[in-house]
């Protein structure tokens, strides 16, 4: 217990910097995201080519394989200068807007065709159809695994530990220096995911519950 | 590829979308030329760059740098698996004192960062006298982590199939374990073997963790190599697409393996088709898993 509270203003700076973290590549992956999925679910074929190739990718790529290649390789381009922070931006967030991009692209598959049809039918201009008929059948399917890869995400973000960037992954080191005990600093750190994570769980399975049934 | 949104085309539509095509070639055509425009204006695939391709001790430690990879990888699944079946029954026994403990320890492992599990088994316990090597610590990590992913996954594919297999199993006179291991583990393993695979993509790609804690592993010589500046002039740019196209080869030809999983199943009258929206969220949520 006194690894936590002799270094409460550590424990509580360093996870305010992961929630930062966190929330700067959660708004910059949705919106990529979103952006890819349009490509995606586009009418004309090299723009889904384009989506697809990106995703394919990005996916197969560990994460850790981005961060060192913005960190160390992408220096080397001299194109333009980025600090470890923004590069850990930049690195979590393509990475992760290629799971938001399927995530919302499966969203819009799972409304059947029909809805489509019977809203051009009957008139519907293109906005209408998706902002009226397509988009909030979607959601519901959108938001549980949107949930879990933003859960993802948090937990992704300790990966900058290795690259000079101050989360809640970089405890270690600064307990080390001061010669703390290790072992039950990075406990309290997995305590310290559990309690962020447990209810974004939480709400997820109530969404998925409560959404399952409506359909 | 999705229709839902967009009509067949008309013919002013099909002129509109091939404007629109063509604009999209010549952005991607841009993009593509100003990154190589890059690399050879900073001179990333100058012959001296080039040149670890042709050692044979450099090619020799690409090759142990993927063994170790795989062996991560292999050790990792065959454990996650075993972890994933014996929590998975755990939190489907009958006992609520083995429901309950396993479903605790089920949740927290999964929200746990592996990043964290890794530092704890290879910087943490040290501290208390147990010394782990980076191998041993990855592994552990994957195991925890990906098993408790696994033991949700095979528990959901249990949990959907009908309920009359198994009150027929009861009918019959089997018991629990009868039951279990006769009629509803082989099923829901089949209908869930592309999502088990996927899961074990994602735990191929969580190796590469390994490099956080200096496991020696395909990144990790990767860095080593890339970093080389006086014999071949930081060639960080050629190592890493090398690198990334051995992951991405290795992951393409796991998911190759699920979808072929698939297809077979969708043709096998004998398996059972779950629910399809169940079985998709499961899918998202274990792609979203990785890390």
């Amino acid at each position: 217990m006194s690894v936590l509270t002799n270094n409460l203003d550590l424990f509580l700076s360093t996870f305010g910097q992961t929630l930062q973290l966190f929330a700067i590549s959660a708004v910059l992956s949705l919106v990529l995201g979103t952006l890819l999925a349009a490509l995606r679910v586009s009418p004309v074929p090299v723009f889904r080519g384009i989506g697809a190739t990106y995703v394919t990718v990005l996916r197969n790529t560990p994460l850790t394989l981005v961060f060192v290649f913005f960190v160390f390789a992408y220096p080397l381009l001299e194109i333009v200068k980025i600090d470890a922070y923004t590069a850990a931006v930049v690195s979590l967030s393509l990475y992760t807007a290629a799971f938001v991009c399927e995530v919302v692209r499966s969203g819009i598959n799972t409304v059947p065709v029909g809805q489509a049809e019977a809203s051009r039918a009957l008139g519907l201009t293109f906005t209408q159809m998706l902002g009226n008929v397509v988009l909030p059948q979607a959601l519901r399917s959108v938001v549980p695994p949107m949930t879990s890869t933003m859960i993802a995400l948090l937990k992704n973000t300790t990966v900058a530990s290795g690259f000079a960037v101050v989360q809640a992954g970089s405890i270690r080191d600064s307990l080390s220096e001061q010669g703390e005990n290790v072992l039950l600093g990075l406990l309290w750190v997995a305590v310290g995911f559990v309690i962020l994570v447990m209810p974004l769980t939480y709400v997820q399975q109530v969404f998925e519950k409560r959404w399952s049934v409506a359909r | 590829m999705s229709m839902v949104l967009f009509d067949i085309p008309g013919p002013k539509a099909r002129v509109r979308h091939r404007i629109m095509a063509v604009v999209g070639i010549a952005a991607a055509v841009a993009a593509v030329a100003y990154v190589a425009m890059r690399f050879i204006a900073t001179d990333q695939f100058s012959s001296r760059r080039l040149d670890w391709i042709n050692y044979k001790q450099i090619q020799l430690s690409l090759l142990e740098a993927i063994g170790n990879t795989l062996t991560a990888f292999a050790a990792g699944a065959v454990l996650a698996l075993l972890f994933g079946a014996i929590f998975a029954a755990a939190r489907l026994s009958d006992h609520a004192w083995v429901r309950g403990p396993a479903a605790v320890i089920v949740e927290i492992f999964r929200a746990i960062p592996l990043v964290i599990m890794m530092f704890f088994f290879y910087y943490g316990l040290p501290v208390a006298g147990v010394k782990l090597s980076a191998f041993t610590a990855v592994v552990i990590s994957l195991m925890l982590y990906n098993g408790s992913v696994l033991a949700e996954i095979f528990r959901a594919g249990i949990n959907s199939l009908p309920k009359g297999q198994s009150e027929a199993a009861y009918a019959l006179g089997m018991r629990k374990t009868q039951v279990m291991t006769f009629v509803l583990l082989p099923q829901a393993l089949r209908a869930m073997m592309p999502t088990i695979i996927s899961q074990l993509v994602v735990l191929l790609k969580d190796t590469a963790l390994g490099f956080l804690i200096t496991f020696e592993e395909l990144l990790r010589w990767g860095t080593r190599i890339g970093n080389d500046a006086p014999n071949f002039g930081r060639p960080m740019i050629s190592v890493m697409i090398v690198v990334a196209l051995i992951y991405i080869g290795l992951c393409l030809l796991l998911s190759w393996f699920a979808n072929y999983l698939e297809k077979r199943n969708r043709r096998n009258k004998k398996v059972i088709h779950l629910d399809d929206r169940a079985a998709q969220v499961q899918v998202a949520e274990s792609a979203a898993a990785s890390a």
